[in-house]
């Protein structure tokens, strides 16, 4: 390693990354914080570094997302790790299939870490109390998806400069949305304000209990606001009756620029993608100034970097 | 075999009976309650020691599923009869939701026989409502009950079109025996896996509300009021629940229900680790609902404690708690957890507390039992209060270990199960 660049000496001390909602404030800002360094890695020429040399990642994904899967594995690879890719389509799945040989594929790769990604909340959590290897959720059915949550804080700090105080407004099917969950335990936490909009069969019960405030209306919600964070609407996710078309969804909660006004001069919009162009958001706004959802996706390699360093219990210099 | 049980505090419900006296048990029947040390030694009579215990009348269940016929693998009469009598219950009633169901006299002739051969306690089975429990075709009551069903029900699958359940209703009052309701809307609990409300948001898995209960407990008390037939609510969990049956009761319509321990004992922050042992139908509800449960019990709206029972097999309950069946099992846990959260908590009088497994329920399906009186069968279970134990799943009786309360430290044990005059447990062994 030829350059040095520091990073504090602290240790993350967990065996695994489950959720937003369980970590410490001083973990998500040592996460946060360490994540710049390896932005800074990213710029270099030479990108790769050997701190999981030896060591086996497996991305095991019993859901498609190419997007997560990718990330996680350009990460790994600049980070020097082995990486196996085990994609398990749903329809192969037997029923009454348990978690037992989950964990028996997994001790048999001997993996350091497994990423895992999976259409019902909950799995990673019983899993990390089975396996000694590291887990990291990828997306858990609707409950978590705490790297993109720390993507987003990241990019919104790498902006703002600062979490506290902004006005965040999170906007769509918030109830089935587990970047929704993640984004409001962390953003909560490190003192932003965070606003959920969407149609009212789309919000969670009794979410204003996480300190969020509601709207169903998307100008109001939106004024003012710092930071306008817009949901994937999934069609083939949501149950019938819960709003009747996406045309009336677009012409309800879509962001356009004539809405955009009202929002605060310097508004972050972001997405986690991928994007429904013409329904959550028009390609205009998408592609604008304010746009930040092309340095979200820049971003998730160095988040997700961190996330492998600090959970192969590295710590200090890289 | 005379047993003379000497010196325990014994408690009868009914006749709010609660003094240190000696029980004479002589040919299966209770002969005589007496002044302790008053009489002189009976020849042929074996002397039970109940100083520091209690004695009262044996523990009923009504709302047991013991999965024979079908699920041998989850329980079996044997194993679940073993199990109601290490839980110092004497008789328990088994829902008709086996494989094939109990919605006709040969099925429940079948049981009765196994019950004969291999089972250690009373059990009365509970026939069907509709034919194959699909609220489709009224079922032959008259058949079931003269196989000898004390109560009918589709328990498990809530019966949803209330023109039936009115006709059903209006029938079974022939035979003066209840039918008890699983109070579902399925269209509200859809494929819920949990209470709904803040939990269900914070874990982000799909909520059931309170209102898929409560809207069927309302329909059940109109159709009680419209009918003048007896219903009896299952399982009742919610805040909501305990209102409108508290209101129905004061308007005299004829209804009674049941809670489970785990309903006054859990709330929805128990799921929080996805223990598929926490997934149960209706679902542990909040804080608010628990203390609802126990103001409930406290002035009579809920008269009895059932277990409600459901085994499930280690590789179903081993899934994502999405996937994984409803159930907890409950016979061996019942009485400490009574004992522990509600005596020992003082949210019920000991007697308050026994009256609601034992007289009342024998009260409801209108049974001869559950009573410490001279002349009636000498169903007894006798209970050490100061003992105490961690709840050990892998000592179970039940062939099942689905159980949410394992490694928890409970007080109040069952020492002795008496059925008829005869000894099926002592210290926790089953004979
Ligand atoms: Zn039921």
């Amino acid at each position: 390693m030829n350059e040095v660049v520091d990073v504090r000496l602290k240790v993350f001390g967990r065996k695994d990354l489950l959720g937003l909602q369980d970590l410490h404030p001083d973990e998500i800002r040592l996460i946060l914080d360490t994540a710049r360094s390896f932005r800074e890695i990213s710029e270099r020429p030479i990108k790769k570094v050997p701190t999981l040399r030896g060591k086996t990642l497996v991305n095991l994904f019993y859901e498609p997302s190419t997007r997560t899967r990718t990330s996680f594995e350009i990460a790994a690879k600049r980070l020097s790790a082995d990486i196996i890719n085990i994609n398990v389509p749903q329809s192969s799945i037997v029923k009454g299939e348990g978690l037992k040989d989950t964990v028996k594929t997994i001790e048999a790769m001997e993996a350091s870490i497994v990423v895992i990604r999976h259409g019902q909340a909950g799995v990673p959590h019983i899993l990390a109390h089975m396996v000694k290897s590291s887990i990291i959720n990828a997306g858990d059915g609707a409950h978590e998806h705490p790297t993109q949550g720390l993507i987003d804080m990241f990019t919104i700090l790498e902006k703002k400069g600062s979490l506290e105080g902004l006005r965040i407004v999170i906007v769509g099917d918030i109830l089935h949305s587990r970047v929704a969950r993640s984004n409001i335990f962390g953003l909560t936490k490190m003192g932003a304000k965070v606003c959920v909009c969407g149609p009212p069969t789309l919000i969670p019960p009794k979410v204003e209990q996480l300190k969020v405030e509601v709207y169903y209306k998307l100008e109001e919600a939106i004024k003012d606001a710092d930071v306008i964070m817009l949901l994937r609407m999934q069609l083939e996710r949501q149950c019938p009756n819960l709003f009747p078309t996406l045309l009336e969804y677009t012409k309800l909660y879509g962001l356009n620029k004539e809405r955009l006004r009202v929002a605060s001069q310097d508004v972050l919009v972001m997405h986690p993608g991928p994007i429904n162009r013409g329904i959550e958001i028009t390609p205009d706004v998408a592609d604008s100034h304010y746009s930040v959802i092309c340095d979200q996706v820049r971003n998730g390699i160095a988040v997700r970097m961190t996330v492998l360093y600090l959970l192969s219990g590295n710590r200090g210099r890289l | 075999m005379k047993l003379l049980i000497k010196g325990g505090r014994v408690i009868d419900p009914e006749s709010r009976l609660d003094k240190v006296a000696d029980l004479l048990i002589e040919n299966g029947k209770i002969k005589d309650i007496i002044k302790p040390d008053t009489r002189n030694p009976i020849p042929e009579t074996r002397i039970i020691d109940g100083k520091g215990k209690i004695v009262t009348p044996g523990l009923i269940d009504m709302h047991v599923h013991l999965r024979e016929p079908g699920r041998e693998d989850e329980e079996t009469i044997k194993s679940g009869t073993r199990a109601a009598a290490k839980g110092g219950f004497t008789t328990i009633c088994c829902m008709p939701n086996t494989s094939p169901c109990m919605d006709n006299h040969v099925v429940v002739e079948f049981v009765k026989s196994r019950v004969e051969k291999e089972g250690v306690i009373n059990v009365i089975p509970i026939g069907g409502i509709s034919k194959g429990l699909d609220g489709k075709e009224l079922a032959e009551i008259g058949e079931l009950v003269k196989a000898g069903v004390r109560a009918i029900s589709d328990d498990g699958n809530p019966l949803m079109d209330a023109g039936m359940m009115r006709r059903a209703l209006e029938y079974v009052k022939g035979f003066g025996i209840p039918l008890i309701s699983h109070c579902e809307d399925i269209n509200l609990s859809k494929d819920g896996v949990m209470n709904e409300g803040y939990m269900s948001t914070v874990l982000g898995m799909r909520g059931i509300p309170s209102a898929s209960e409560e809207v069927m407990v309302a329909r059940e008390i109109i159709l009680a009021q419209l009918t003048q037939s007896q219903v009896h609510i299952a399982h009742v969990s919610t805040k909501g629940s305990v209102a409108l049956i508290r209101d129905a009761k004061k308007k005299g319509i004829p209804i009674t229900c049941e809670t489970c321990p785990h309903y006054f004992v859990l709330t929805d922050e128990a799921c929080k680790d996805f223990n598929t042992n926490t997934k149960v139908n209706p679902p542990l509800r909040t804080s608010e609902d628990v203390q609802a449960i126990k103001e409930g019990l406290k002035d009579g709206t809920i008269d009895v404690i059932s277990t409600d029972h459901a085994p499930h097999a280690d590789f179903e309950k081993e899934l994502e708690y999405d996937k994984a069946p409803f159930g907890i099992v409950g016979l061996e846990t019942a009485l400490p957890l009574i004992f522990t959260e509600l005596v020992g908590k003082s949210v019920l009088s000991l007697s308050d507390a026994l009256s609601k497994v034992t007289i009342n329920p024998a009260l409801i399906l209108g049974i001869k039992k559950g009573r410490i009186k001279k002349g009636f069968p000498a169903d007894i279970t006798i209970i050490d209060p100061d003992l105490e134990e961690v709840v050990d799943v892998n000592r179970f009786l039940s062939k099942s270990r689905n159980s949410p309360f394992d490694g928890w430290k409970v007080k109040g044990i069952p020492v002795m199960t008496i059925v008829k005059g005869r000894i099926v447990m002592e210290d926790g062994k089953v004979l």
